[in-house]
C-alpha cells in the first residue's frame, strides 16, 4: 500500500500534455543512467522527439548516499520538436535524500517529486545534510510529493528469485522505471527485451529486474496511486518518416569518422589516450575493427597525436582525440602536421577548464585553443558539432577538408554532446558524395610541396611508391622541394601560402544561413556547438511573441563562412551566448569589427531556454 | 615488348641524397651515416620501402641524407611517429634515429613504450653524452661531474644506461656498437634489421665540439682491445689483444669477473659463453664499465617475440573474418531502431 491516500482512477483518464521533462536521480550505484536510457528508448519508440542530459559524478564509486555521489539522467520528450533537455523538471524521481537535496531546485513549481521513502533513513538524511526528514516536515508542500517505499516494495517483488538483499535492491531503479512507464502509458516490452539480453546467462537477475519493473507498473495500474501523481498522454511528434535510432555525440562522431574514411577511400588509424569525456570515442572505434580500423591507445596524448601523424604520413587517415588538457599536450605535434601539410583529424570533446577543471562538466572554452593555440603562425580549419546527431556530418566534413586540403582539422564537440542523445533518422552511407583521395604516384616533375592551383594542397605520397622518395620535416621547407630552408623570403612565402590554403576552405563550404528567422533585423543571436538547442528554442519562442530576432548557428569556426560578415552586418545588434567567457565573440569582433556582445556562463550546465529569452528581451529593450 | 632488366644492385652511395651533409667536420655522425648506407647496400634494402624517422637534435638530421622516405619530426616523439607509420603500413622498413637527449630525456617515455610494445622498428640511439644542437648542455647519459653551460660546477644527476634501460623495459633486441667500428657497426645493424620487433641499438658517437673524447677510454687504438669485448652468441666471452682475457661468472655472487687464461688455473672452459637469449647475462654485460671491465659491444640480447603491429592486424583480420562483410549501413542500424510512418 502506498503511504499516501489512494484514489480510484480509470486507466483512460489521462491528462494530455505536449511534452514533459523527467529526471531520474539517485546514487551513482543506483543505475540512474541505465534507467534514463531505457526511458529514452521507450519514448523514442512511442514516436516522441526528445533530448537527454546525463549528469554523473567524476568519482567512479563515490561513497553511497553522499551529495557528490548523485547521478542523474534527464529527458525531455514530447509531441513537438524538442530542442533541449528542458529548463525545469515536471517530474523528479529521487532515490535517496542526497538526490532530493541536489535536484529539488530544478523542479518547477507544483511539479511532481517521487521519493523512495525507504531510502530516507536517519543515516542517509544526515549524509545529505538534512536535519529532519523533508518528506515529513511539510517543506515540500509546494510540490506534488509522492512518497513510496520503493526499497521495501522492490524487495518484496523480487523475493521469489532468492537474491541477497543487496542484489534485490539493485532492481530498485527498474521499479521506479516501471512506475514512470505507467504514468506515461508506456509499453515495457523493449525494456524486457533489453534486460533479457543484458543479463543473458543470469536469468535470476534478468527476471528480478523485469519483476521489479512490472511491480512498479502494477503499483500504478492497480489504482493504488495517490492523487498527487498524474497520468499523462503525450501524442507522438510529427517526425519525418523513416528508420530511427537514438544516438549520442560519441556515437555520431565515431560513425561519421568511419563513413568519412570510406568516402575518402582510406583506412582509419585512431590514436588516442584515455581522458574524460573523450574516451568514449576510442571505445566506439575500438569496436569497429571489422572495417579495418586501427585503434592505438598510446602512452600519452603527445604520442597519440604523433602516431596519428605517422599514420597519415604512411597513407592512412590519422585521427587523434582528447579533451582540453590533452589537446594542449598535442599542440606541438599538430603544428608539425600543419608544417608538413599532412591530413589529420583532431576531435576535442571540451570540458570545463582550465587545467583539470571539471572533467565531467561541459563547457565550450577551447575555441581560442583551437583557433589560436599553437606556436608560430599555424592556421588550421576548426569545425563544431551542434547536437548529438550532428557529429556524423561534422566528422565526415572534417575528413573531407583534411584530405582535400592536406591539413589538420579540429572538431570541437563537448561533454554534453558526447553523452547526450537524441533520435536520429538513420542515413545511408551513400547519401554523401565520395571524395576519394588520389595519392600521387607520377614521378614526372614531382616536388613534395608543389601545390594544387585551386586548393593549394601539396601532393600526398605513400611511402612505398616507386621513384617518389622524399623527406619532410618541421624545419621550414623550401617552397617546392621541401628541402630545409632558412631563406627569409621563402619563410614569408610559406607562411602566406599556409594561411591562404586554410582561408581558401571558406570557398568550399556553404554560405551561412539563419537557423531561425532571416537576415536583417534588430538582433542576431549567434551560437556555435551545443548551445544550438536552447538558442534555437529561445529565439523561436521570442519570434512567436512577435520579436525581431534571428538565430545564426556556426558549424565552421575557422575559416568563418565567406558571407558571415555581411550577414551579421545586416542586424542592429549581435548577441553571442557561449559556455565560456566570450571566445567566439572576440573572434567575430576581430574579424568583422562589429560590436558583438557576449552572454556567457560557465557553471558546467547547458543554457536554459528561459535565461536566453531574458537575455534576448534585455537586448531588444535596451 | 616490356622486358625489364633486373634492377642494378644499389651501392652505398645510392642511398645518399644530393643534400649537403651539415654536421661539424669530424663528427661521429658521418661515420654512422656511412655505416648505415653500407648496411642498406649489403641488405639490398629497397629505398621505396624504407623510411627514416627522427626527432630533434644533430642526429635527427639523418633522414635528409638518406635517399629513402624520411620524416624529421619533433623533439622526442620519433618512436611514436614511427609506431604510427608501422601500424598504418607494416610492409615498410622503419628506422628511427635520435640522440641521447631526444630518446632518453624528452622522448624517454616514447622510447620505452615503442620498445616494450615490440613495434618492428630499428631504433638507433646515437649516444654522445651531450646536447649538441643546443650547444653543449649535459645530457641524461652524461657522467656525473660533466661541466657544461648549464652545469658550470659539474652535473650532479646519475646518468642512465641506455642498454640497461632497454633491457629493463622488456626489449627483445639490444645491441651496441660505435661510430668508429666501421666493420662491426654494419654487422650489428644487419642483425637489428633482421630482428622482428623493436631493435634497440646504442651507438657510441663522438661529439667533436662539445664532448670530444667521451669514449676514448675504451675506443682509443692503444687500449681498445683491452677495453672492448665484442660479444657473439654461443662464443666464449674473450677479449684482449691475444684473446687471453675473458669473463667468468661468479655464481655465488651472481656477477661477472675478469680473468686471464692460464692464471689461477683459469682455462677456456671456465670462460662464460655468451647466450643472447639470457636477459640476466645481457644485463650484467650492459653494466660493465672501464677500467675494471671492458665495454660490451655487439648483440647483447635477442629474443623472438610477436611484433605489436602483427598482433594489431591479426585482431583486425580476425574481426573482419568474424563479421563476414563489414557493411557500414548495418553498423548505423545496430541496436534498437524504430520506424516512423
Amino acid at each position: 500500500m502506498s503511504e499516501v491516500a489512494a484514489v480510484e482512477r480509470p486507466e483512460d483518464d489521462r491528462t494530455e500534455i505536449e511534452s514533459a521533462v523527467v529526471r531520474f536521480a539517485g546514487d551513482s550505484g543506483d543505475g540512474m543512467q541505465l534507467t534514463g536510457s531505457q526511458f529514452t528508448m521507450t519514448a523514442a519508440i512511442a514516436g516522441h522527439d526528445l533530448a537527454t542530459f546525463p549528469d554523473f559524478p567524476a568519482e567512479i564509486r563515490a561513497p553511497a548516499g553522499t551529495t557528490f555521489g548523485v547521478s542523474a539522467f534527464q529527458i525531455n520528450f514530447g509531441a513537438r520538436k524538442i530542442m533541449t533537455s528542458g529548463d525545469q523538471l515536471d517530474v523528479l524521481v529521487a532515490m535517496n535524500p542526497a538526490a532530493l537535496i541536489t535536484n529539488l531546485a530544478d523542479v518547477k513549481p507544483h511539479g511532481i517529486v517521487i521519493a523512495d521513502s525507504g531510502a530516507f533513513t536517519d543515516r542517509n538524511l544526515a549524509k545529505a545534510g538534512y536535519d529532519e526528514n523533508p518528506l515529513e516536515n511539510g517543506s515540500l508542500d509546494d510540490y506534488r510529493l509522492v512518497k513510496i517505499d520503493m526499497t521495501r516494495l522492490t524487495v518484496e517483488a523480487v523475493k521469489e528469485f532468492g537474491l541477497s538483499n543487496k542484489e534485490a535492491l539493485r532492481s530498485k531503479n527498474m521499479w521506479a522505471l516501471g512506475l514512470v512507464y505507467w504514468m506515461y502509458g508506456r509499453k515495457r516490452q523493449a525494456s524486457v527485451d533489453w534486460l533479457q539480453a543484458k543479463f543473458a546467462g543470469k536469468e535470476d537477475i534478468a527476471n528480478a529486474n523485469i519483476a521489479a519493473m512490472n511491480a512498479g507498473h502494477a503499483f500504478g495500474e492497480t489504482a493504488e496511486m495517490p492523487a498527487e501523481l498524474g497520468t499523462f498522454e503525450v501524442e507522438p511528434a510529427k517526425i519525418e518518416p523513416g528508420l530511427y535510432r537514438t544516438i549520442t555525440g560519441a556515437e555520431s562522431v565515431s560513425l561519421g569518422l568511419l563513413a568519412g574514411s570510406q568516402l575518402a577511400g582510406l583506412k582509419i588509424s585512431f590514436c588516442s589516450y584515455p581522458i574524460t569525456p573523450a574516451s568514449s570515442l576510442l571505445h566506439q572505434l575500438a569496436r569497429m575493427k571489422e572495417f579495418g580500423v586501427v585503434t592505438f591507445q598510446a602512452e600519452d596524448e603527445i604520442a597519440a597525436a604523433a602516431a596519428a601523424i605517422g599514420a597519415s604520413y604512411a597513407g592512412s587517415l590519422g585521427i587523434t582525440s582528447s579533451s582540453g588538457p590533452g589537446i594542449a599536450l598535442k599542440m606541438e605535434a599538430i603544428g608539425l602536421a600543419i608544417a608538413t601539410e599532412l591530413p589529420l583529424v583532431i576531435v576535442n570533446s571540451q570540458r570545463a577548464g582550465p587545467s583539470t577543471g571539471m572533467p565531467t562538466k561541459t563547457e565550450q572554452s577551447d575555441l581560442y585553443q583551437a583557433v589560436y593555440g599553437r606556436n608560430g603562425d599555424a592556421p588550421m580549419p576548426v569545425i563544431s558539432v551542434s547536437t548529438p546527431s550532428d557529429g556524423y556530418e561534422v566528422a565526415i566534413e572534417a575528413v573531407r577538408i583534411a584530405t582535400k586540403y592536406m591539413t589538420p582539422v579540429m572538431v570541437l564537440t563537448d561533454g554534453y554532446i558526447t553523452n547526450a542523445s537524441e533520435p536520429w533518422l538513420i542515413p545511408e552511407s551513400g547519401d554523401n558524395d565520395p571524395f576519394e583521395v588520389q595519392f600521387r604516384t607520377d614521378p614526372e616533375n614531382f616536388q613534395p610541396f608543389m601545390r594544387d592551383d585551386d586548393t593549394l594542397a601539396r601532393p600526398w605520397v605513400k611511402p612505398g611508391t616507386p621513384d617518389l622518395m622524399h623527406r619532410i620535416g618541421g624545419i621550414e621547407r623550401s617552397y617546392d622541394s621541401g628541402h630545409i630552408s632558412y631563406d627569409p623570403e621563402n619563410h614569408q612565402k610559406m607562411t602566406d601560402v599556409r594561411a591562404a590554403k586554410v582561408l581558401g576552405v571558406a570557398n568550399d563550404i556553404p554560405e551561412q544561413e539563419c537557423s531561425v528567422g532571416e537576415a536583417g533585423g534588430k538582433l542576431a543571436v549567434v551560437g556555435w556547438g551545443s548551445t544550438y538547442g536552447p538558442i534555437n528554442r529561445a529565439v523561436s519562442n521570442m519570434r512567436d511573441e512577435g520579436l525581431d530576432v534571428s538565430h545564426i548557428h556556426l558549424r565552421y569556426i575557422w575559416p568563418l563562412p565567406r558571407n558571415l560578415g555581411e550577414l551579421l552586418g545586416s542586424f542592429d545588434k549581435v548577441l553571442v551566448p557561449e559556455m565560456n567567457t566570450g571566445q567566439l565573440k572576440t573572434l567575430l569582433r576581430d574579424q568583422y569589427l562589429l560590436p558583438a556582445e557576449g552572454f556567457n556562463k560557465v557553471n558546467g550546465k547547458p543554457f536554459l531556454i528561459g535565461e536566453l529569452e531574458d537575455a534576448i528581451l534585455d537586448r531588444l529593450e535596451n | 615488348m616490356n622486358v625489364q632488366s633486373p634492377p642494378e644492385k644499389l651501392k652505398a652511395r645510392d642511398y645518399a641524397t644530393d643534400q649537403e651533409v651539415r654536421w661539424c667536420p669530424g663528427c661521429g655522425d658521418y661515420a654512422i651515416l656511412k655505416g648505415v648506407q653500407n648496411t642498406l647496400a649489403q641488405l639490398e634494402a629497397d629505398p621505396k620501402n624504407t623510411v627514416f624517422v627522427s626527432g630533434i637534435g644533430c642526429a635527427a638530421r639523418f633522414p635528409y641524407y638518406m635517399e629513402t622516405y624520411g620524416f624529421h619530426t619533433i623533439h622526442g616523439r620519433s618512436p611514436a611517429v614511427a609506431s604510427g607509420v608501422k601500424l598504418a603500413n607494416p610492409e615498410l622498413d622503419v628506422w628511427v634515429v635520435g640522440g641521447d637527449g631526444d630518446m632518453l630525456s624528452i622522448g624517454g617515455n616514447h622510447t620505452m613504450h615503442a620498445i616494450r610494445r615490440n613495434v618492428d622498428l630499428q631504433i638507433l640511439l646515437f649516444n654522445n653524452q651531450i646536447y649538441g644542437l643546443t650547444k653543449g648542455q649535459y645530457s641524461p647519459t652524461s657522467k656525473i661531474g660533466t661541466k657544461s653551460p648549464s652545469t658550470p660546477l659539474g652535473s650532479i644527476d646519475n646518468p642512465v644506461s641506455a642498454a640497461q634501460f632497454a633491457l629493463g623495459v622488456g626489449g627483445t633486441f639490444i645491441a651496441r656498437s660505435s661510430d668508429i667500428l666501421q666493420k662491426h657497426l654494419p654487422e650489428v645493424l644487419k642483425r637489428a634489421y633482421q630482428h622482428k620487433g623493436a631493435s634497440f641499438v646504442e651507438i657510441f658517437q663522438n661529439c667533436i665540439v662539445y664532448n670530444d673524447g667521451a669514449f676514448k677510454h675504451f675506443t682509443e687504438k692503444a687500449i681498445q682491445d683491452e677495453m672492448q669485448i665484442h660479444v657473439e652468441h654461443d662464443q666464449p666471452l674473450l677479449f684482449g689483444e691475444d684473446k687471453q682475457k675473458g669473463l667468468i661468472l661468479n655464481k655465488e655472487e651472481m656477477r661477472l669477473e675478469v680473468a686471464t687464461l692460464g692464471e689461477n688455473g683459469v682455462t677456456i672452459d671456465d670462460i662464460a659463453v655468451h647466450d643472447e637469449t639470457n636477459r640476466g647475462l645481457a644485463t650484467m654485460l650492459a653494466q660493465m664499465d672501464p677500467p675494471n671491465f671492458p665495454v660490451a659491444l655487439g648483440v647483447l640480447y635477442a629474443e623472438a617475440a610477436p611484433t605489436y603491429e602483427s598482433a594489431v592486424h591479426s585482431q583486425i583480420d580476425q574481426a573482419g573474418k568474424d563479421a563476414g562483410e563489414a557493411d557500414i549501413n548495418k553498423l548505423l542500424r545496430r541496436g534498437q531502431t524504430w520506424t516512423v510512418e
